[in-house]
């Protein structure tokens, strides 16, 4: 077992608290993020711009 | 003026004051804002990043995301070290100081039992990885031999196979018992859905993703309960992170009347 530093918190660390936590205010003053919009950002726009500085790991087609 | 107030937390009266050089989202200084005996922590951002389009867009913007989360916990952890601050959400936004004012009154009841509730608690990260990489290597250390045969294959196949399902279900047994041990020595618990090995860059498989409330005497304890119960197996890993304000507990966050 390697003792890992933390120098700085993940972001997925922070936006599993920062975007699914916290007080969630109602209201026409304000300007809510809405639960729907998290989930897309979450899984697709964060997914999409990791890989296009990631190489994909899978550089092969799979099958035979 | 077009600037509109992002709000990071409420909070009860500070004995102290904010640090001075305290700096918010889009690098304007953070300040109080009291009404009502509580306090709203909160700094002004440009109308143009933080209306509501404008910010649905940024949010897809991955730097502009890191950026703002990054600003947004600095707040927090600052007020952390002083009170215990009640956080809002990311992205919490109002036009104008009366805005947030009519917020604090109409959630008034709901902040003073949230702050009572969690008054002196902190909440810690806990975190299982699966990770079968590190278990491939024979027993000598050195790679498998490659295979003599067709038979050789398939045999050396198989016991991959069992390798692989034998560590999963030592992993969720392991995982299970942590969190079950976890959940009696914190005060509440929170699973959060496990974290995809693309965005979080951790090697192996996220099979544990939990949150745990903690009194702050009661840390130092917790902590060394994590450590302590650091399984042998290899390719089993525990994560810990924290002390965080209590984001995942402030019981606020679906749908609360």
């Amino acid at each position: 077992m390697t003792a890992v530093e933390h120098r700085e918190i993940a972001l997925v660390d922070l936006l599993d608290r920062l975007l699914a936590g916290g007080v969630v205010i109602t209201g026409d003053i304000t300007l809510r993020i809405a639960d729907v919009d998290l989930v897309r950002i979450d899984l697709n726009a964060l997914i999409s711009s990791v890989n296009a500085q990631v190489p994909s790991p899978w550089p092969e087609a799979t099958g035979p | 003026m077009s600037s509109l107030r992002y709000v990071y937390a409420v909070c009860s009266p500070l004995d102290a004051p904010l640090q001075a050089q305290l700096t918010g989202v889009a690098g304007a200084p953070a300040r109080q804002l009291e009404h009502h005996g509580l306090i709203a922590v909160l700094s002004q951002v440009p109308e143009e990043d933080f209306a509501e389009s404008p910010l649905k867009a940024h949010l897809e913007d991955l730097e502009w995301l890191t950026a703002t989360a990054r600003a947004h916990q600095n707040v927090i952890d600052a007020l952390t070290g002083v009170t215990t601050p009640l956080p809002l959400r990311l992205g919490t936004v109002f036009r104008d100081d009366s805005g947030v004012r009519v917020m604090m009154e109409e959630r008034e009841e709901d902040f003073r039992r949230a702050l009572d509730r969690l008054e002196g608690r902190v909440e810690w990260g806990v975190k299982v990885y699966v990770d079968e990489k590190e278990t491939e290597a024979a027993p000598s250390g050195r790679p498998a031999a490659k295979p003599a045969s067709g038979r050789d294959y398939l045999r050396q196949r198989h016991m991959r196979t069992m390798a692989h399902d034998e560590l999963w279900q030592k992993a969720e047994d392991f995982a299970r018992r942590l969190h079950r041990t976890l959940s009696e020595h914190g005060e509440d618990s929170r699973l959060h859905a496990p974290q995809n090995a693309t965005l979080s860059g951790a090697s192996g498989r996220n099979v544990l993703n939990a949150s745990y409330l903690v009194p702050r005497e009661r840390s130092e304890e917790f902590v060394e309960l994590v450590d302590r119960s650091e399984d042998d197996t290899p390719g089993i890993r525990v994560e810990l992170t924290g002390p965080w304000a209590a984001y995942s507990f402030t019981g606020l966050t679906e749908g609360a009347a």
